[in-house]
């Protein structure tokens, strides 16, 4: 798997793919599965409560990814499954997608995990969340009042990232 | 050049009733497939409660790096997945196409049990036909 080498710190926005507001909502998770970050633009549902629908999410994130890594049809050795594997080790996944919504994942090598939920026809979404890690690195990890682990509280980034998301989705 | 990796059917409670190996390596043993499958329904079930909307009805295609995987579930609930190399097109016909031979050669079966593992030999045949003449389309492009 690769990583982004040579991704441009303060890049233009990638090209939208379409227009209007179809992003419905969006998580940051950190690699011990604390949610750093959960921003809701359109969403009418809501089945459980905040701590548990995070709690789920990551679950059936994590669960995915060994079912992934499990699966993969190009490797003989795939160890076990629900070993718990390092960020960029074994096959991941990039999205899914079900009749009501899309959901586009990126995993970064320190473990950030980022998800970012859509309407089900919205194009391939890796490039942009990319550009939202960008965000996420410009705007938090160089925040000097920001301490590593704990929820984002950051103004500027939420401003960014809803203008930015707006433009994509 | 395999399309199609494999083959999955499982029932209403997650138990694997049917799994075929179309050439992927590290072959998985039944243990692996058994959890695989059930990890699948639950994973399927999961998806429906983190919805923003209302009416969904869990995943239908879970893109991974190296894999496509295409899900459909019948009324009843039984899921047929299949995996396949990233980008394969017109899955979903294959699935209803799988789902009709099902219908026709296993429920149709009086012999066949609801909710066991499928062991009919017409089954297999025609399904290796229809993968078969999915492949040579894919090949003919």
């Amino acid at each position: 798997m690769q990583f982004f080498g040579g991704s441009e710190i303060s890049p233009s926005p990638p090209v939208p793919t379409t227009t209007g507001n179809n992003a419905h909502m969006m998580y940051v998770f950190n690699r011990n599965g604390v949610c750093l970050l959960y921003r809701e633009w359109n969403r009418p549902l809501h089945t459980l409560n905040p701590q548990q629908d995070h709690k789920l999410m990551f679950g059936l994130l994590f669960s995915l990814k060994s079912l992934t890594a499990k699966m993969d049809p190009t490797s003989a050795d795939k160890g076990n499954l629900g070993v718990p594997q390092l960020p960029g080790q074994g096959c991941s996944f990039h999205s899914f997608r079900t009749n009501t919504y899309k959901l586009s994942f990126m995993e970064t090598p320190s473990g950030i995990k980022i998800i970012l939920v859509t309407h089900p026809r919205t194009g391939d979404l890796r490039e942009p969340l990319k550009y939202i890690y960008n965000l996420y690195v410009e705007y938090v990890a160089k925040n000097p009042l920001y301490t590593p682990g704990t929820s984002i509280r950051c103004e500027l980034f939420n401003t960014a990232l809803d203008q930015y998301v707006r433009s994509i989705a | 050049m395999a399309a199609i990796y494999s083959l999955y059917i499982i029932n209403k409670s997650g138990g694997l009733i049917f799994y075929k190996d179309y050439g992927s390596k590290g072959r998985m043993d039944t243990n692996d497939s058994l959890r695989v499958a059930s990890l699948w329904h639950s994973m399927h079930a999961i998806s429906q409660q983190l919805s923003p909307t209302t009416g969904c009805s869990g995943i239908e295609l879970l893109e991974a790096d190296t894999f496509d995987l295409h899900c459909f579930q019948s009324l009843t609930g039984t899921k047929f997945f299949v995996v396949c190399e990233p980008g394969t097109q017109h899955m979903e016909a294959l699935l209803k196409a799988i789902y009709e031979l099902y219908t026709d050669y296993v429920l149709k079966n009086p012999f066949y049990e609801m909710e066991m593992p499928i062991r009919c030999e017409l089954f297999d045949i025609n399904l290796t036909q229809a993968i078969q003449k999915d492949r040579v389309v894919l090949l003919g492009r």
